[in-house]
């Protein structure tokens, strides 16, 4: 006979968890498949991908995300998909994303560039209207 | 103090102590819990409960000087608090822990709908906040009963025996109070009778569902008692374990 865990714990010292108590292994793939949850902040926002969790079917994977992922802000709605019904490339087809450098201009930096001459010109602009109304204020 | 105030108070009192007890209770499934997923949700119904129980003894205090919320909730004598005996029965099995939070918070769920329209009107708004919170608590019961009701032949068997544990418990929810006809009569609160029989309408068809045989409530004794102060041999050893920090060190400023 050996003895119970002694713990600071009550519970675990009601458990009477003998301290040579043979642990049986686990068997491979008893865990409940994965659910990805989305979450929505506000209303009309996209929903973003926020983290996964295990669930035996698709209301108790919502009933366990509500807690996991919507108490701490807040939330105005919420997705759970199934892991195993989402569709992605292979790995190894992922290279098809890098691009080839001659191939540069059909990328959007242009686009950022003609956002920043917009932005001076406003910035002008404004510096214009300032300098006139102090000019008319101290007459 | 007259009858109302006196109605309205031990109504107060009863509610925040169930809600503290049971919130103790589920809270004691932490890190225990059958899998991560569901400890994080229990504990937070659980943190829900004794949140509740806490906004009504902070109400009693204001409206009727009681002490202040944690000497309400941990320093009073056993025979002074008045919760139900199924609040205070011990987690057991996850099925009488399952079943448990099933049959309490349905009625709690129509407690607080018919609280909204009390004639007490602090209450309303702590009701409709409340019921919020609840809604959530029924879902996740009413998913598990289900489920476990209808899946294997163990779980089935399990959840039955634990409900034919639990309903002689949960019909002392109901046990009356000595003031039931003033809080009808103020429009106060509706009464335990008329909650009883909401709340059997609402579980009978979940249960039906779940393939569970609901016992009939006439055939069974309901354990009353505890709405007067008389409780199992749970409550004390309960009080002792969860006061234990408090009174080790009452002069402390934080623990």
């Amino acid at each position: 006979m050996s003895d119970f865990i002694q713990s600071l714990d009550p519970r675990i010292v009601r458990l009477q968890v003998r301290e040579d108590q043979p642990f049986e292994p686990k068997e491979a793939g008893d865990q409940w498949e994965t659910y990805e949850v989305f979450h929505q902040a506000k209303t009309g926002a996209r929903l973003i991908h926020v983290g996964s969790l295990h669930a035996p079917s698709p209301d108790l994977a919502l009933v366990f995300a509500k807690e996991q992922y919507g108490r701490r802000s807040t939330t105005t709605d919420m997705w759970v998909v199934r892991t195993a019904d989402i569709f992605t490339l292979h790995r190894q087809d992922i290279d098809m994303f890098e691009t080839a450098q001659e191939k540069l201009h059909r990328e959007p930096q242009g686009y950022m560039e003609v956002r920043k001459y917009i932005e001076e010109f406003k910035k002008r602009q404004q510096q214009e209207g300032t300098s006139d109304g102090s000019e008319a204020g101290s007459h | 103090m007259d009858p109302k105030q006196e109605a309205i108070k031990e109504l107060l009192i009863k509610m925040a102590d169930d809600q503290l007890i049971i919130g103790h209770r589920h809270s004691e499934w932490i890190g225990l819990g059958p899998i991560l997923e569901e400890d994080i949700a229990l504990a937070s119904i659980a943190q829900d409960k004794v949140g509740q129980s806490y906004t009504l003894f902070q109400l009693l205090h204001d409206q009727f000087g009681t002490a202040d919320p944690d000497t309400m909730g941990f320093l009073r004598a056993e025979n002074e608090y008045r919760c139900c005996h199924l609040v205070e029965y011990p987690n057991g099995e996850y099925d009488f822990s399952l079943i448990r939070h099933f049959l309490f918070d349905h009625a709690e769920y129509h407690r607080f709908d018919m609280l909204q329209a009390s004639a007490f009107e602090p209450i309303r708004g702590i009701a409709r906040k409340f019921k919020s919170e609840i809604k959530y608590h029924i879902l996740h019961a009413d998913v598990w009963v289900r489920r476990l009701g209808t899946g294997t032949e163990e779980s089935h068997q399990r959840m039955q025996a634990a409900l034919e544990t639990a309903f002689p418990l949960a019909l002392g929810i109901f046990e009356p109070s000595p003031y039931e006809q003033v809080l009808i009569e103020e429009n106060i609160f509706p009464g335990e009778d008329a909650l009883r029989q909401r709340w059997l309408e609402t579980i009978q068809p979940i249960l039906e569902e779940a393939s569970l045989q609901m016992p009939d409530p006439s055939s069974i004794e309901p354990a009353y008692g505890g709405r007067r102060g008389y409780h199992t041999e749970h409550l004390a050893p309960l009080l002792e374990e969860m006061s234990w920090t408090l009174r080790y060190d009452p002069e402390a400023e934080r623990w």
